[in-house]
């Protein structure tokens, strides 16, 4: 799987409270919903001009602080198509290959991207391609990956108790 | 070489002889816990495609992050939840009236040394304090365990962290943990197991524990963990009938990490907006002023805290300009304050007494601010739009340094008070 998509490109530390804000948490139901308030309260363009494929470039910690899986669920129905970060919160991390959301973990790549340039990132190969190069980064833990390849968690756990379709 | 409590309990609860770090293991957790998100849970259950959780005695249900329902929305939020609650059997729920999970589940004796919890928030960290082994985890993950009765773990590498010296006058447990946070940083043990010991540890009262726990997850961690000794003991044993064992670390157990403090100087310290690793001594923001205090949450708003801020407080009134909000932590603590007669005297000092439950921690709602405004807390989150907007500003200090501050409509160092 390979994608190609616009950097949108941010700090250290972008916590869940200003990727989803807590008021929203539960009142906010629908995943098309959450992505309009998608980074509200980092950088009010986003969610109005994110295209799909886009990738999200931090630094170090993204997704630090709350559980909410709806930090991970309103980026990828954003239309992010990948997050490229020097690390990523623990929780955040889960949350985002439970959505099927894919992450890059690559100090390097995200030091070397600049805001707004497009970039090209091969998944099988672990290769990121950008102005300034081509980044190599690990592949994640076979166990994980087949989360991802499922398309996130519930149909990843639909296969295993192979149950042919749920609600 | 030994093992660490990490490894011990990931190898116990996968089955395994042995792990070590860094491996990825399938465990099944001893107890799941959900709160207010439980409905949107149990929607992601029903996708899966099957009827009935597979372990029901496994699942807790407290209700205390919207409570009682603020809107139609939440109401709604509710009902389902206590609809799935019958439905599926599931017999350890807290409705309304009960308090905030981090404290309801050790009040109620769900927690148990050596083993393990997950929970779909963030500050399940805090059971670390009763030698258990309990993080955050997702919704899907809360779901998919729910079907399954498993999980993948990564097997975290463990710091240690030594905090020796005597505890200064004025000085509390969440002074303490602000100025690690402050010193490590925001990811200074991401995906690290972290280990609290010494003898201001060996001190410290089980509160001031819950306190550290709770706050580990703030520098990245894993999970939080203090070794259980006899103060544990003494706490478990009217809240639990069950047979448990006390899981350690070896003597010779690897760490990634050994971080020694001795904080026998250590300053009253406040993290100061945006992030809670942005701590300074309170000296050094000592006049700010203030439009909201707030006491209590998940992390200090247990008896020990309420009565540290009404010894502060008694016969004084706040200044004029502030709104103080007391929220203690359960509807337990709640009623240990009465009779002793804290809540009173807080009430006579011009303070709020609210409900056991978040409040307005993640800005929902009983007590959220207006732009502009600045609210001094003792909870442990003050991103920006933290408490519902993003034009206000959050500090984080210990309950003594925010009721001394509540007197004075500033931010005050409380060692001031104790000349």
């Amino acid at each position: 799987m390979s994608i190609k998509g616009k950097a949108w490109k941010y700090g250290d530390d972008v916590n869940t409270d200003v990727i989803f804000p807590g008021k929203y948490t539960y009142t906010i139901t629908d995943p098309k919903e959450m992505a309009i308030h998608a980074l509200e309260d980092l950088d009010s363009k986003f969610a109005k001009e994110v295209k799909k494929e886009d990738i999200i470039v931090a630094g170090r910690n993204f997704g630090c602080g709350s559980s909410r899986e709806q930090a991970a669920t309103c980026l990828k129905y954003a239309g992010v198509g990948a997050i490229v970060a020097k690390s990523f919160s623990r929780i955040f991390f889960r949350n985002a290959i439970n959505q099927g959301l894919p992450l890059v973990q690559c100090k390097e790549a995200a030091e070397n991207i600049s805001s707004g340039e497009l970039i090209e990132i091969n998944f099988e190969k672990g290769k990121l391609s950008c102005k300034k190069g081509v980044f190599d980064f690990p592949p994640l833990p076979e166990s994980v990956l087949g989360i991802l390849n499922d398309g996130g968690l519930i149909p990843h756990t639909r296969k295993i108790l192979k149950i042919e379709k749920g609600e | 070489m030994g093992k660490t409590f990490a490894e011990k309990m990931l190898a116990l609860k996968s089955g395994k002889e042995s792990v070590i770090a860094g491996e990825i293991v399938t465990v099944s957790p001893d107890l799941v816990m959900s709160h207010d998100n439980s409905a949107a849970i149990a929607k992601k259950f029903k996708q899966i495609g099957i009827d009935k959780v597979k372990h029901p005695e496994k699942i807790i249900i407290p209700l205390d992050h919207c409570v009682p329902a603020a809107t139609e929305k939440y109401a709604s939020n509710h009902k389902e939840i206590r609809e799935f609650v019958r439905e599926q059997k599931i017999e350890n729920f807290y409705d309304i009236n009960i308090g905030v999970c981090h404290q309801v589940l050790p009040e109620k004796g769900h927690i148990l040394p050596g083993t393990m919890i997950l929970g779909a928030d963030s500050h399940t960290t805090t059971y670390g304090a009763f030698g258990a082994f309990s993080t955050g985890i997702g919704r899907s993950e809360v779901a998919s365990i729910w079907a399954t009765d498993e999980i993948w773990l990564r097997v975290p590498e463990t710091i240690k962290i030594n905090i020796e010296g005597e505890i200064p006058p004025g000085i509390y447990p969440k002074d303490i943990i602000l100025y690690i946070i402050g010193d490590l940083g925001a990811d200074g043990a991401l995906y690290k197991a972290v280990e609290f010991s010494g003898k201001v540890i060996r001190d410290m009262d089980i509160g001031g524990r819950m306190t550290l726990c709770n706050m580990a997850v703030e520098m990245g961690a894993k999970i939080g963990y203090v070794e259980p000794d006899e103060k544990t003991i003494q706490w478990l044993a009217p809240r639990i009938n069950k047979k448990y064992e006390i899981i350690k670390s070896d003597a010779d157990a690897e760490y990634e990490k050994i971080i020694n403090y001795d904080i026998s100087d250590l300053e009253p310290q406040i993290a100061c907006p945006h992030t809670v690793d942005n701590v300074k001594p309170v000296s050094k923001v000592a006049g700010a002023k203030i439009d909201q205090a707030l006491i209590g949450t998940c992390t200090n708003g247990r008896l020990e805290d309420l009565k540290v801020a009404s010894k502060i407080l008694r016969g004084k009134k706040i200044s004029s300009g502030v709104r103080l909000l007391i929220f203690p932590a359960s509807m337990e603590v709640f009623a240990q304050a009465m009779e002793l007669g804290i809540l009173q005297k807080l009430v006579k000092s011009g303070a709020v007494i609210m409900n056991p439950g978040c409040g307005p921690c993640l800005g929902a709602h009983e007590g959220a601010l207006a732009p502009g405004e600045v609210c001094l807390s003792t909870a442990n989150r003050n991103f920006k739009g933290r408490m519902g907007c993003k034009e206000a500003e959050v500090y984080l200090a210990s309950p003594a340094t925010v009721a001394i501050s509540s007197l004075y409509g500033e931010i005050t160092d409380v060692r001031g008070d104790l000349k």
